[in-house]
């Protein structure tokens, strides 16, 4: 057998894609090969690969337009013609598989007339306008008229013809423009290949097909989820971007990771010098293998909006007007006011807490500075508020804090289990790419109390949607497994080869108890026992199951037993330590696997190793040189409670916005108004900074080098392609402060940074800058004994040895509905705004969601008046807040279900403070409420008033300096 | 009330046909038979029924002609204008039926009683010209004959 290498020039487009999985090529598994003879070149290729395919590898490119490699071969353009020996007539290359010996010519003079001909058909319907043309240097159409040597059109331009079609320009992003269109299918495919949306069709029939969203809609009111990918694969300027159209083509590009949620998509920054003019979907990303969503494809302008902060800013206190200073002013102003803080009310008084949202490098730098120049561990991250469960809960079980697979991984799985995730809004990419498997056959269970888009869209449909109640996550991962265990449906091998037997025999007796039945737990959860039952039939016997999971799971009471349920469930039934499988958390924001790796919680030095084992902080300490202590620190929840209770005085927070996304808004805000000194660094006035004294200005993604580790431990290189608009890259200022508190930092270059922490952390010995440079990507654990990465974890034995069981009793939230608070409230997020919408928020995708509402069930709305569109209060045992309502069967009854992504909704004035039981992880997810209509004057409460006019004049005493100086 | 009878026509074709291999044409076909027209605001019923998008839904309905978007007259009459008809006379039969309607193509005569379409080869070429009225079919249509046929339609014995 002939060893094929697989071709992946990023820039080439081979025409139709490979026939080969990304998995079998990274297993170099013998695949059969075919050679043939194009244009006297013998060429060898994977069987199943097409002549345009197979030409493109020997560098033979046959002109084409309805073929890219991105969707499958459509053979509706004829333009792609070629004769095979043996064959009568002239079939399309892209839809010919290659086959043994077989001999192709690609250019001759009847293939050129044939050709020309085509082409002649297609410039007689098309504008003659290439030179004021936004698609003009990337048109494909324009390169096929060039290659094929047009030279006239016999037929006139005065024909019935296309070419005052009017302009779609309903998208804040991209216009259609359908008089340029050759009706190739191409982004009609992409919507529905690569996307899985299914938006786009072509309407009626010959002279008459034209694309139509939807039902002849414009693109913003049709089922476009604007993801780009239609836009992508345009081969004309029919599709383009309006960043395009107004400045024209790019003439650099930088591969760069997108700084959204934790998918970590490879974007091509396209350049004019400065200017990001476009983000394009990198090809060769592994993570997002060349698609996008409409965050990390549009959503960049918030770089460069017109309310970034760029110059460091200090004041004596919050009522104060702010006061533009040097950077060694605004350091040497905080490392003065936290000394003299410390001086005061003792060494661990002050403390920082780093960002999910920054790179590794700058993440290291913070629990450095903490840990050496503040002299404690009070460091934690925003990861405490959303994923610390998974981190606590999966070392437990597994011995590594991190998911198991690759995304790749999808492609081999034959049951998705996805528990208290929505991918579909909150990791698009990725949901795109479980759609496409669910749409080869594999089979979704759904687990969540909200009817999220998964559970059924175009060609997808959950075999069991489990609408458990908020809360009882625990009490029916509990149920799955027992009716695993007592259908003995279980891998006993596999347990009995991998897993600790004691701990497995213990958890068996608590497992097999009758209480864990469907029966008994429908009371619980709500769930059927029947469906419940046939869901762990189908998870324990559909061949390789994965479960995939988010927020939903973590954010509870008991997110890490949840989380040690979630990996037994992995466990019992083998799935686990092959591709296909695996326990697979969705991480919320684009680094909050890197930054719990770099020794973020206060516990745990980088690699999670305990800051009270003294080998581990001894090589800390010489490479430090100085002694580290020895005790864990403060969580942000204790931050906040000892700064309510006055102990608490200095807090550096860098790129995280605690006063908008941490539960109980009115304590949060407490603690930071008691703060002597609370630094914040940022791209922008946020509402944490509202509080602050010192504000240090940050750098986007775009402004800076570094890396990020996705969801599947994937560290991808963020590269700075604009200078930083405030003059330095986060990492520079935490030095820099770090500097002036007088522990000394000299980095020149992140890269520095990387090294130091290759240095100390056993997973990433082996990761440098310039692998990363060469190889795209890598996935940790990257040393000696896995020196290539670890694309799957736990191959032939689990990081702590054996499998360890442990015991998930389920333990009722005390957050239990009552007759003052009858309905339980649970939030989550919406495609087109992330997080607290800092970034998103200040972009045109405010078009699809400006402002958060509250979703309710009819049967509640009726029992209350309400109708949709109504003014609403929603009420806990923590606050209020007014919401407008939407009326939905989303929602079951006595669930209500929002969103948190602008500051004004006060989702978190209503969220309690009650947390996950090891990590101190919020329950966000489940909150007592009651819900009742108010009158149109009342249309805010009284903390969204106060909010209103605090921020007003925050926003004054912030404006009016930063007018002075500019 | 209107919208309901439409709506319920539109359910009633997705139950019957839901479970069939390849439902969307039978469905399509039996709410045009039903309604003469599958009415847009329904597509996205049948979509959802069939867990397609409703772009495709429509993207099919489109594609065919015999579907109707819009309601059009109570009868239809479709004028062949392929080679064999137009070789035997077919363009004065089709200057006729409009001079006789009053209307053009694609339109519907003022009582909702008639609309006009054209038609590409009805496979009724050996006996040219031919024109489909509903369902059946008419050749060696003269101009008197379609007279009388457009005549019938309007005393209602069509």
């Amino acid at each position: 057998m002939i060893r094929v290498e697989h071709p992946n020039d990023p820039s080439k487009d081979y025409g139709t894609p490979s026939p080969i999985s990304h998995n079998d090529i990274a297993d170099k598994a013998d695949i059969d090969t075919v050679t043939g003879t194009i244009d006297g070149v013998e060429v060898t290729v994977f069987k199943g690969t097409s002549v345009m395919r197979a030409a493109a590898i020997a560098d033979i490119n046959i002109p084409k337009l309805c073929a890219t490699d991105s969707v499958k071969a459509f053979g509706s353009c004829r333009l792609c013609l070629v004769q095979i020996e043996g064959r009568r007539g002239s079939p399309a290359s892209c839809t010919t598989p290659l086959e043994e010996g077989m001999v192709i010519t690609t250019q001759n003079t009847e293939l050129a007339d044939l050709r020309r001909g085509v082409m002649e058909l297609y410039i007689s319907d098309h504008p003659l306008d290439c030179l004021t043309c936004s698609a003009n240097g990337d048109c494909e159409l324009q390169d096929m008229a060039g290659v094929v040597g047009l030279r006239e059109v016999r037929y006139g331009y005065e024909g019935e013809n296309h070419l005052d079609e009017v302009k779609d320009e309903s998208n804040p992003y991209f216009t259609f423009d359908p008089s340029k269109c050759i009706s190739c299918s191409r982004c009609v495919r992409a919507c529905a290949e690569t996307q899985g949306t299914f938006a786009l069709t072509i309407e009626n029939r010959g002279f008459a097909s034209k694309v139509s969203p939807s039902q002849s809609e414009d693109f913003i009111d049709s089922e476009c989820v604007s993801c780009g990918a239609c836009v992508q694969a345009c081969p004309t300027a029919t599709l383009s971007e309006k960043s395009i159209i107004e400045a024209g083509q790019p003439e650099h590009s930088k591969v760069t990771t997108c700084a959204y949620c934790g998918v970590g998509c490879a974007f091509k920054a396209e350049m004019k010098g400065e200017e990001v003019v476009r983000m394009t979907p990198y090809k060769n990303g592994e993570a997002n293998r060349g698609h996008s969503c409409v965050k990390g494809r549009f959503a960049f302008g918030y770089a460069t909006h017109k309310e970034r902060i760029t110059t460091p800013m200090i004041r004596n206190n919050i009522d104060e007007q702010w006061q533009a200073v040097s950077w060694d002013e605004a350091f040497n102003f905080a490392a003065d006011k936290l000394k003299s803080v410390q001086a005061q009310y003792g060494r661990k008084s002050i403390g920082g807490i780093s960002s999910s949202r920054c790179t590794n490098e700058e993440v290291y730098l913070v629990q450095k500075m903490v840990r050496a120049g503040f002299g404690n561990n009070n460091v934690d991250t925003c990861a405490r508020v959303c994923h610390s469960p998974t981190g606590y809960g999966l070392k437990q079980t597994l011995g590594e804090s991190a998911g198991t697979q690759n995304f790749d991984s999808v492609e081999d799985c034959d049951v998705a289990m996805v528990m208290g995730a929505n991918p579909t809004d909150a990791h698009p990419v990725f949901g795109s790419r479980l759609k496409k498997r669910l749409r080869e056959g594999a089979k979704l269970i759904v687990v969540d109390p909200r009817r999220i888009d998964l559970v059924k869209s175009p060609h997808v449909q959950a075999e069991h949607h489990l609408k458990l109640l908020p809360g009882t996550n625990v009490a029916f991962i509990n149920t799955m497994a027992h009716v695993i265990v007592i259908e003995n449906l279980y891998d006993a091998e596999f347990v009995a080869e991998r897993c600790e037997n004691d701990a497995f025999n213990e958890w068996m007796e608590f497992i097999r108890d009758e209480k864990h039945s469907p029966e008994n737990n429908e009371k619980v959860t709500g769930i059927p026992a029947d469906e419940v039952r046939a869901a762990a039939r189908l998870y324990a016997t559909g061949g390789n199951s994965a479960i995939y999971y988010g927020l939903g799971v973590t954010e509870h009471s008991q997110g890490s037993t949840t989380v040690m349920g979630i990996a037994n469930l992995a466990m019992l039934t083998g799935n686990i330590g092959r591709r296909g499988v695996g326990v697979n958390p969705l991480r919320g924001q684009n680094n909050v696997q890197g930054s719990c790796d770099m020794g973020s919680f206060p516990h745990e030095l980088p690699g999670y190793r305990s800051v009270a084992d003294d080998e581990v902080r001894g090589t800390f300490e010489s490479a430090w040189g100085l002694n580290l202590d020895n005790e864990p620190g403060f969580r942000i929840n204790n931050m906040l409670d000892a700064a309510v209770a006055g102990q608490y005085k200095g807090l550096y927070v860098q790129g995280e916005d605690i006063a908008q996304s941490d539960p109980n808004t009115h304590h949060v805000e407490a603690a930071l108004k008691n703060l002597d000194c609370l630094i914040v660094q940022d791209l922008f006035l946020n509402e944490t900074a509202k509080f602050a004294t010192v504000f240090l200005p940050g750098a986007s993604f775009l402004e800076k080098n570094g890396t990020f580790t996705n969801a599947e431990r994937r560290i991808s290189p963020v590269r700075k392609v604009m200078k930083p608009l405030a003059g330095k890259e986060d990492w520079e200022v935490t030095q820099g402060l770090c500097n002036a508190m007088g522990f000394e930092m000299n980095y020149s270059h992140p890269s520095e940074i990387m090294q130091e922490i290759a240095s100390l952390t056993p997973t990433f010995t082996n990761v440098t800058y310039e692998r990363l440079d060469k190889e795209g990507s890598i996935q940790w654990p990257c040393n000696d004994d896995a020196p290539d990465g670890t694309p799957t974890m736990h191959l032939d034995q689990f990081v702590r040895g054996k499998g360890l069981f442990k015991v998930t009793e389920y333990v009722p939230t005390d957050e239990k509905v009552t007759r003052r608070f009858p309905l339980l409230l649970t939030t989550g997020r919406i495609l087109s705004q992330y997080n607290v919408g800092a970034q998103t928020r200040r972009t045109e995708n405010n078009t699809w969601h400006d402002k958060d509402l509250l979703e309710i069930h009819p049967s509640d709305a009726t029992d209350r008046g309400i109708v949709n569109g109504d003014r609403v209060k929603i009420t806990s045992r923590s606050g209020e807040t007014h919401l407008t309502a939407v009326i939905t069967e989303r929602v079951q009854p006595s669930v209500v279900y929002t969103t948190f992504h602008h500051p004004e909704s006060g989702a978190n004035v209503i969220t309690t403070d009650n947390s996950d039981w090891a990590t101190n992880c919020p329950e966000y997810k489940v909150t007592a409420v009651q819900i009742s209509k108010v009158i149109q004057s009342k249309k805010n409460s009284d903390w969204q008033n106060q909010f209103e006019s605090f921020t007003e004049k925050q926003l004054e005493l912030a404006d009016i300096e930063a007018e002075e100086t500019s | 009330m209107i919208a309901n009878t439409k709506q319920q026509a539109v359910l009633n074709a997705i139950e019957e046909n839901k479970n069939l291999e390849g439902p969307l044409l039978p469905i399509l076909h039996r709410i045009q038979n039903d309604l003469g027209h599958i009415p847009s605001e329904h597509v996205g019923d049948i979509a959802n029924a069939l867990n397609l998008s409703r772009a495709e839904v429509h993207g099919v309905i489109t594609f065919y002609h015999s579907f109707k978007s819009e309601a059009h007259g109570k009868h239809i009459i479709e004028v062949c204008r392929a080679e064999s008809c137009q070789a035997k006379g077919g363009r004065a039969i089709e200057a006729a039926v409009k001079a006789k309607l009053g209307i053009d193509y694609e339109q519907t005569t003022s009582d909702g009683a008639i609309t006009l379409e054209p038609v590409y080869c009805l496979g009724n070429c050996a006996c040219s010209p031919a024109i489909k009225i509903d369902t059946q079919i008419y050749g060696r249509v003269t101009e008197e004959s379609l007279s009388d046929l457009i005549d019938s339609i309007k005393a209602g014995q069509h």
